[in-house]
Parts: C-alpha cells; sequence; structure tokens
C-alpha cells in the first residue's frame, strides 16, 4: 500500500467523482467528498514524511520503465505542494456545504462536487507527475473543471469571467503542448528526468529556444504574471465563494511549481538563467506586478476584486524571489507558496461567510460588520495583517527571506521596493478595516449575525495556522529549503 | 514567594497578556475589570522590582524562547537599561490605570472593555520590548506594540480619530517596515548575529560607509523615536483618550522608540564605532533640529495636548542626541532622561485630561484663572513643567545636566546651543500656562488703578467659582507622579547606578 502512495494521491479523487453521481444527496456528496479530500491530505502527509527521510520517490505506472511508461516522481518540492493543495481543499470543502446552499441552485450540488474533485484530481496530478505530456493532460483536468466551477457563480457576469479564462486558459495551455511537443520533437522522450539530461546536447538550437519560450509563456499565462493577469480579477470575483476560496490559494501555486519545474528540473538552470535573460525580465515583470496590481487594489469596491489583485501583487513577490535565482531566493518563493495559501485561504473563506449572511462583498456593505460579525472580521484582520507581514504571521517569515535573499545579493534598492509594496498592501487592508469598524451599518444589514460554526471553523483553522506557522516555522523553512537545495543541486 | 528570576521574567511579558483574556471576561463588571487590571498591575511591578533586586545582585536572568527562524531567535535578557525602561513602565502604567478610572467613568467613554484590554496587550508588549535580547525580538515586540495601541489611538471612533489613526499606523508601520526591517536583515547578514552585545556586534574591520547607511536606516526607521520628519504621527495620536496619551505616548510607546535607539547605539553598533560614523554628526544635527524646531511649534499650538505633544517630539530628540553623543556622559543623560521626562510629561497629560473632564477645556487660552478652581492640579502642572525645563528642585535637573556634559565633552558647541535654547523655549512655551491660570489678571498689572478695579471685578466674579478638582482615583495619580518628579531630583541615586551601569556591563 504505502508504495502506491504517489498514485493514490491522484486516483483516489479521480475515482471519487464520478461516485458521487451515485450519491446524489448534497450533504452525502458533501460528506464524501471530505472525506476524500481528507484522504488525499493525508496520503500528502505520508509521503512528505517519505521524501524527507528516504528521498525522491520514483513510480513507475502500471509497471512500466520509464522512458517508456509513465513515472510519478516525488520529491521535496512536489511534496510540499502535494501537501498545500490538499490541505486547503480540505479545510475549504469544510465549509462548502453551508456557503453553496446559499449561492448554487440545489440541483447542482453534486456536479459542484464532482468538477471540484476533479480539479482537485487535475492539480495533484500536475503536481505529482513526472511526465511532461501528463502535465498537459492534468491541467486540462484541472482547467476544465475549473471553468465550469467559475461559471457556477450567482451573476451573469460569472459566465462571461469564465469564458474569459476558457479563452486565456486554453491558449497557455495549447502553448504549453506546442513547447512540449517541440522539446520531444529535439529528444524523443517527455519524461522530464530524461529531458533534463538529453536538453543539453540540443540546447543551442532555435527550436529548443522556441519550445522554451512557448512553455514560459503558457505557464504565465496560468500564473497570472503581470501583464498576462488579466483573466484572473473577475474570475475570482465572480466565481461561488468557496472556488474562489480554493483557487486564490492553491491554483496560481500549481503553475508556479510548473514555471520552476521546467526552469530548473527540465530545461536546467544554466539554460534558464545564462543563456535567455530570464533573471531581468522575471525581476522587471514581477516588481511591475507588485506596484500595479497592489495600486489598482487600492481603488477597488468589490472586496473580492481588491484581494484578487492582491493575489497577483503576491505572485509578483513569488517571481521576484524567482529571479534571484539562488537557494535563498527560490526558498523565499517556496515559504511564499505555503504562507500565500494560508493568507487567502483564510481571507477569501472569511469573504464567503460575509456573502453568506449579507449577500454581496462590495465594500460599502462592509459598514459596521467588525460589530456584527467580529470572529469573521477578526479573520480578515489577521489575514491582512499576515499579507502586510507583520511580525508572528507567516507572511513575516516569507517576507524576511525574501529580504534575505535580495539583500545578500546586494540588490538593496530592490528590497526597498518589495518593502514599498507590501505599505501599499497596508492601505488597501486598512480600506477594509475602517470600513468594518469605523462606520455605522446600512440599514439593511442591521440585524445581520456571525457567521455560522461551519465557517467559523475552517476559517478560524487557517487563521491559527497562519500565526502558527509564523511562529514554529520548523516545518515550513525546513522543506522550503530542502526542496530549493535540491532543485540547485546542493545537497544539504 | 520563591518563583525563580527567569520565571518572573516570562511573567512580565506573559501576565498582562493573559490579564487581557480576564479583562474581556470579566468585561460586564466594570469593577471586577478594573479589579483585574489593577491586581496584574500590581504583580507586574512586584515582579519587576524583584527582576531588580536579582539585578542588584549581580545575577545575570535570561531565558530562551524558541528559535523562530534558523539563527534568529526569541530570547530575553535583562540588563540595566531595559531595567530602568521596565521599573518606569510598570510603575507608571499602575498609576495611569488609576487615573484611567476616574477618567474613563467621569467621561463615560464606550468600550472601555476593548480600552483596558489593549492597554495590558500594550504593556506586556513594553515589557517584552525592554527584556529583548535581540534586535529580532525587540522587532516583534515593537510591531506589537504598534498594532496593539492602534485601537487605543482611534478609540473615539469618529471621523477624526480614523485619520489619526491612519497617520499613526501609516507613519509607524512604514518606517519600521521599510527601513527599520531592511536595516536589521543588512545588520544580520553582515554581522552574522543580532544578538545585543556591549560594545556592538560588527567586526573591527566593517564597512563604515555600510555601517554609516545602517545607523540612518536604524534611526529613520524607529519611527517611534519621532525624530523628524517622521513626528507626525504623534500629535496625531493626540485623539486619543487622554490616560492613552498619557501612559502610551509620554512613556510607553514614545520611550520604546527612544530606548530602542539607546540599545542600537550601544549594543548593535558600540560607542566606539558609532563615533567614528561619518553619518552620527548629520543625525546629531538631525536630531537638533527636531529638538529646536518642535520646541518651536509648539509654541504656536493653542490645543493643550497638541502643545505637549510636540514638546516631547522635542525632549525625545534629546535623548536621540545624548545616544548618538557616544559618551557615557551622554548615555546616562539620554537613560536617565527616559525616566524623568516620562514622570514629568505624564503629569502634564494627566492635568490636560483632569482639565478636560472637570472643565471641558482643551483650548490653552481658555485655561486663565483655572488655578483657582482646580489649584492641586494647576500645581502639580508647574512642578511637572519645571522638572521638563530641568530646573531644581525636579528630576529632570539630573538629566539635562548630563546631556549637556555629553555634548561639552564632545565639542559640540551648537548642539550645546541647541539644548540650552531649547530649555529656554520649554519656559516660554509651559510656564505661562500655570501662571495664567493661578493669575488671570497678570497682564493687567501695568496701571495699578485698573489692577485694583480688575482684582475686585473678578474677586467677585471667580468668588462664584467653587473648586472643583479632577475625580478621585485620577487627582490621587496626579499627586503621585508629581511626588516622583521631586523625589527624583532628591534621591536620583538608584536610577544614576542603573543608568551608569548600562556601559559598565552589571551592577
Amino acid at each position: 500500500m504505502i508504495t502506491h502512495l504517489p498514485i493514490l494521491q491522484v486516483i483516489i479523487p479521480l475515482m471519487a467523482a464520478p461516485l458521487c453521481l451515485l450519491l446524489n444527496r448534497s450533504r452525502l456528496v458533501w460528506l464524501f467528498s471530505l472525506l476524500v479530500s481528507g484522504l488525499a491530505f493525508t496520503i500528502s502527509v505520508l509521503l512528505l514524511q517519505q521524501v524527507m527521510t528516504s528521498g525522491v520517490i520514483s513510480y513507475e505506472l502500471g509497471g512500466w520503465q520509464a522512458p517508456w511508461g509513465i513515472e510519478y516522481r516525488i520529491d521535496q518540492l512536489n511534496a510540499f505542494l502535494l501537501l498545500i493543495i490538499s490541505g486547503i481543499s480540505t479545510v475549504v470543502l469544510f465549509a462548502a456545504h453551508t456557503s453553496i446552499e446559499k449561492e448554487i441552485p440545489k440541483d447542482k450540488h453534486t456536479y459542484f462536487y464532482i468538477l471540484y474533485l476533479l480539479s482537485l484530481t487535475g492539480m495533484l496530478g500536475i503536481v505529482a507527475t513526472g511526465d511532461a505530456f501528463n502535465v498537459f493532460v492534468f491541467l486540462e483536468i484541472s482547467s476544465l473543471s475549473a471553468y465550469a466551477l467559475i461559471a457556477m457563480g450567482q451573476k451573469r457576469q460569472a459566465l462571461w469571467a469564465s469564458y474569459q479564462y476558457l479563452i486565456m486558459g486554453t491558449i497557455g495551455a495549447t502553448f504549453i503542448l506546442i513547447g512540449i511537443g517541440l522539446m520531444y520533437q529535439m529528444t524523443g522522450t517527455l519524461n522530464m528526468q530524461d529531458l533534463s539530461q538529453r536538453l543539453p546536447e540540443v540546447a543551442q538550437t532555435r527550436t529548443v529556444f522556441v519550445s522554451f519560450a512557448f512553455v514560459i509563456v503558457g505557464v504565465c499565462l496560468k500564473l497570472a504574471m503581470f501583464p498576462l493577469h488579466l483573466w484572473l480579477p473577475n474570475a475570482y470575483a465572480y466565481a461561488p465563494s468557496i472556488v474562489t476560496a480554493f483557487f486564490a490559494a492553491t491554483a496560481t501555486k500549481v503553475a508556479v511549481y510548473l514555471l520552476i519545474r521546467f526552469t530548473f528540473s527540465v530545461f536546467g538552470l544554466s539554460f534558464s538563467f545564462t543563456t535567455i535573460p530570464l533573471q531581468t525580465l522575471f525581476m522587471a515583470l514581477g516588481l511591475i506586478g507588485i506596484f500595479v496590481a497592489s495600486t489598482t487594489a487600492i481603488y477597488q469596491s468589490n472586496v473580492k476584486h481588491l484581494f484578487a489583485y492582491s493575489s497577483i501583487a503576491q505572485i509578483g513577490y513569488m517571481i521576484v524571489g524567482f529571479s534571484v535565482s539562488t537557494v535563498a531566493g527560490l526558498t523565499a518563493t517556496l515559504l511564499h507558496m505555503f504562507n500565500h495559501a494560508l493568507m487567502k485561504g483564510a481571507i477569501f473563506l472569511a469573504l464567503a461567510a460575509v456573502i453568506y449572511r449579507i449577500g454581496n462583498v462590495e465594500l460599502k456593505s462592509f459598514r459596521g460588520l467588525g460589530r456584527q460579525m467580529p470572529l469573521t472580521m477578526a479573520a480578515i484582520v489577521i489575514g491582512g495583517l499576515s499579507l502586510i507581514g507583520a511580525p508572528l504571521t507567516v507572511g513575516f517569515v516569507s517576507k524576511w527571506y525574501l529580504l534575505t535573499a535580495l539583500v545578500e545579493q546586494g540588490w538593496w534598492p530592490i528590497a526597498v521596493l518589495i518593502l514599498l509594496g507590501s505599505m501599499l498592501a497596508v492601505v488597501y487592508v486598512w480600506r477594509v478595516i475602517e470600513v468594518a469598524y469605523f462606520k455605522e451599518p446600512l440599514q439593511q444589514n442591521i440585524k445581520v449575525k456571525e457567521a455560522p460554526m461551519s465557517f467559523l471553523i475552517p476559517i478560524w483553522t487557517l487563521v491559527i495556522a497562519n500565526i502558527y506557522f509564523g511562529i514554529d516555522t520548523r516545518l515550513s523553512v525546513q522543506v522550503a529549503q530542502a526542496a530549493a537545495q535540491s532543485l540547485f543541486g546542493v545537497s544539504p | 514567594m520563591n518563583l525563580s528570576l527567569e520565571l518572573m521574567l516570562q511573567l512580565c511579558i506573559i501576565m498582562p497578556l493573559l490579564a487581557t483574556f480576564a479583562i474581556v471576561a470579566t468585561g460586564r463588571y466594570p469593577n471586577l475589570r478594573e479589579g483585574v487590571t489593577i491586581a496584574t498591575c500590581l504583580a507586574l511591578i512586584f515582579l519587576v522590582v524583584n527582576l531588580y533586586q536579582g539585578l542588584s545582585a549581580g545575577e545575570s536572568i535570561s531565558v530562551y524562547w524558541w528559535e523562530l527562524l534558523p539563527g534568529l531567535t526569541i530570547s530575553f535578557d535583562i540588563e540595566p537599561l531595559g531595567m530602568l525602561f521596565a521599573l518606569v513602565a510598570s510603575f507608571l502604567w499602575l498609576v495611569t490605570t488609576c487615573y484611567a478610572i476616574g477618567y474613563m467613568r467621569s467621561h463615560q467613554e464606550k468600550n472601555q472593555t476593548r480600552f483596558y484590554a489593549c492597554f495590558a496587550v500594550a504593556i506586556g508588549a513594553v515589557m517584552g520590548l525592554a527584556f529583548s535580547a535581540n534586535l529580532f525580538t525587540l522587532f516583534i515586540f515593537y510591531e506589537v506594540l504598534t498594532l496593539s495601541t492602534y485601537p487605543l489611538v482611534t478609540h473615539a471612533g469618529t471621523e477624526k480619530a480614523k485619520k489619526g489613526g491612519r497617520v499613526y499606523l501609516g507613519i509607524l508601520l512604514s518606517t519600521s517596515i521599510v527601513f527599520f526591517l531592511l536595516a536589521i536583515v543588512s545588520t544580520w547578514l553582515v554581522a552574522g548575529t543580532l544578538d545585543f552585545k556591549l560594545g556592538g556586534v560588527f567586526a573591527d574591520d566593517v564597512d563604515k560607509v555600510i555601517a554609516s547607511i545602517l545607523l540612518v536606516l536604524f534611526i529613520f526607521g524607529i519611527g517611534k523615536a519621532a525624530i523628524m520628519p517622521f513626528h507626525r504621527w504623534l500629535p496625531a495620536a493626540m485623539v486619543a483618550p487622554t490616560p492613552v496619551s498619557s501612559l502610551l505616548h509620554a512613556v510607553a510607546v514614545v520611550k520604546a522608540g527612544v530606548f530602542t535607539v539607546l540599545k542600537v547605539c550601544i549594543f548593535i553598533f558600540g560607542l566606539d564605532l558609532l563615533a567614528e560614523l561619518p553619518s552620527t554628526q548629520f543625525l546629531l544635527y538631525l536630531a537638533g533640529a527636531s529638538v529646536l524646531l518642535a520646541s518651536l511649534i509648539a509654541m504656536r499650538q493653542d490645543n493643550l495636548k497638541a502643545r505637549l505633544a510636540y514638546s516631547t517630539v522635542s525632549q525625545l530628540g534629546y535623548i536621540t542626541i545624548g545616544a548618538l553623543l557616544a559618551t557615557s556622559s551622554g548615555v546616562i543623560g539620554s537613560s536617565m532622561h527616559i525616566a524623568m521626562h516620562a514622570f514629568g510629561k505624564i503629569t502634564l497629560f494627566f492635568c490636560a485630561g483632569a482639565i478636560l473632564v472637570t472643565l471641558h477645556k482643551s483650548k490653552i487660552s481658555e485655561m486663565r484663572g483655572i488655578g483657582l478652581q482646580m489649584p492641586i492640579t494647576m500645581l502639580a502642572f508647574f512642578i511637572a513643567s519645571l522638572s521638563i525645563i530641568g530646573v531644581p528642585p525636579t528630576g529632570g535637573t539630573w538629566s539635562k545636566w548630563y546631556l549637556m556634559m555629553g555634548t561639552i565633552e564632545t565639542e559640540q558647541f551648537v548642539l550645546m546651543v541647541i539644548l540650552m535654547l531649547s530649555s529656554l523655549l520649554n519656559i516660554a512655551y509651559l510656564l505661562p500656562i500655570p501662571f495664567h491660570a493661578f493669575f488671570p489678571n497678570l497682564t493687567s498689572f501695568k496701571a495699578s488703578e485698573e489692577l485694583n478695579n480688575t482684582t475686585k471685578i473678578s474677586d467677585k466674579r471667580l468668588s462664584g467659582f467653587e473648586i472643583k478638582e479632577a475625580p478621585l482615583p485620577s487627582l490621587i495619580a496626579i499627586v503621585v507622579t508629581t511626588l516622583g518628579c521631586l523625589t527624583l531630583f532628591i534621591y536620583p541615586q538608584p536610577l544614576f547606578d542603573l543608568a551608569s551601569a548600562i556601559l559598565t556591563g552589571r551592577e
């Protein structure tokens, strides 16, 4: 059993998805999905333990050996991502039953869970597999289910948002496919391990350059990296709240993972950063992204939009850490992936609770909520402080590492810019806080009460995780460091 | 009781935080809630005094909590400077609580539970800050202090409070994150450690340019020290209820700022390195400018609390100057001034609050003659003003004396002149207030005829006034801090011993 963990990680949610149809009762399906997601989480914990103690796990699908068959390869990086995805998925699902009650018609509940599980499968698959073509397959599974999930949003704009995402996402996926195709043409293999050995031989050919360009642009589209981020704000804002919480915490992380995997493992460090000026380009785009997105966030009147733009800005931080291309920089990026998942998970779940009670998340409806929904608002405050990077929250940990990485390289001006960027975060977070705590409630919201326990438990689980992992950083720092070191080929 | 000193040290930080929960839990019963606060104050003073005795007996008290990031620990270590700060803060917390009970009730403030709860968190943060063994721990508590005082500053919940809160948080957070954090990270990378060490952590051959830049980053980053141009938050924070202004913005928050400056100067840079850096001179003049300008601005304020706020900005500049002078008398003067100014300024704020609750006056121009109604308060105001100015028989004399000595030793005559000028300005903006309060007709001395008439008239008018002092708990607080100002003049020895032990290690 234990040797089959890598495949079980992916196959359990995949098989569970159609089974939901048999149950076909909202509550039952919910419990079943929760169970499946919890199982996936347990498996990811076991996998991480195994990887941290005994090194990389290679699993041959169906017993076919690597270059011919599909290989699932779990190293520190994957295991870390699997943990984030399945963990967040489980916590978010906990609130799903209550949340979709108000947002999705009853007859579609079963489909919702099916799509949710498929989307989970896709993300886990992308991360677990060691085969480039398999990445594309799972990418499509997760994307297609994502389009459908977003389209389930209450408002009509959800359809348009989903359509936008569909077009951009498909372009991205196609680019990735083209890139993979070109790689296959040059090397005759799809296994990432193999590719990384064979690509250097043909590294100077135009085909490899082109394939690299296609893959990077495709991934950056999925990543919503500035300036390819246009699909994200609407998709997040109009999707059902649970979906937003799940995607905001995980989807972009998966894309960052792909970026790291392709640049570091497949194409190799020297090709990605020496032959091509990726460093300068990404550094610039990351910084511009931070400033443009944060500034845009300040001017949003819809709080979901506001935090969606904040997500784009946070991706900028990950990109900056990535473009430093040192162990410290990559550690910062990986840490921020973990930490950002916790912050945004908490914040978007709290927003889901607000929608459940009030029906919308326009900033003006937040008036007086500090008094009416104290626990939910406190969660947004702590999540916001974490975004800003206040000490004793996870945000501080990633900020510290990012700063260390930048100053270590002597890039002081960029360190200053990063810090100024987090000042913008103060502004947009405080806009929400001031409205919630300093204004009198709207007339129609006068009777609003605190969110039900089914929201508060998952929200506060994530909030406490925000603080816990900001104080006890052993797990996140150790794993992130080990993963970064192994990607650089440094033995820890 | 048989507690080990290490345990006491930890209790100093944890107990106020635990008290927060108790305060929230007893929120419905005001008397019980205030009982909890007072009990915590007393216990805290007991602990701090015990620690002080332990320190005086030559014991080293340090605690290690946990490693937050590899190599960066949260740990505590008591040294004389931190002890001094903790003593002042814990004692004045008790006095302020006493004052606040009178003030908040007679002013019928809302959300008093939140008020006392945040207050307790802030004091816990101050204790953590005072006892920090490294810059990293200090930074954490520094930020906790900023965030926990935000609800206190915006207590009123009005539009004005919101604006004040914005400036408060905006300046304190941005300076600390943009400059202070950057300085800490860089120090960590340059020196390899953040532990406070007498004589500094930098190697002897450290690049002077980098060290200079770091010093500037530190001084700018410690926004709580309110060096111009980062002083705006302090006047903005005056929208808070008076007990908050008194404890936090005369003692805890601003003193946390200058305390951090002293810590950084003495234990991160070391006085020898500090004296050699080219940026020290620049920062000295900046602090000097801050002293002078703030005094000048204070003269023009008609709102009493605003005038006191600018006066605080100016006095904080003294402490920063003392630290940057990098001599032992500078350091002694600075650290003594932390205590002296705390007692003086808290009294002044107490008086301002007392005038507000009893007579509902906040403008200085309206305060003529109030000395006849509130004699005790205004007498206290007079004595505290003397302490701020630095004349006998008040404690402020000593600290200003040592600061002057420091400027003379280092031959910083410009600064010496600035300090003297500023003292004159202090006289000009503080003393008229009690004078006019007691002698409302002071300006009409010119014509004796008129004088007679006016005195008669005003005597009639004044006979209508009754003595109407502040609520009793507040009055007690005022008297206690005023006596503190006087006692510190007669009996400054323990304070001096602590201050002079900073540079020699332990007592």
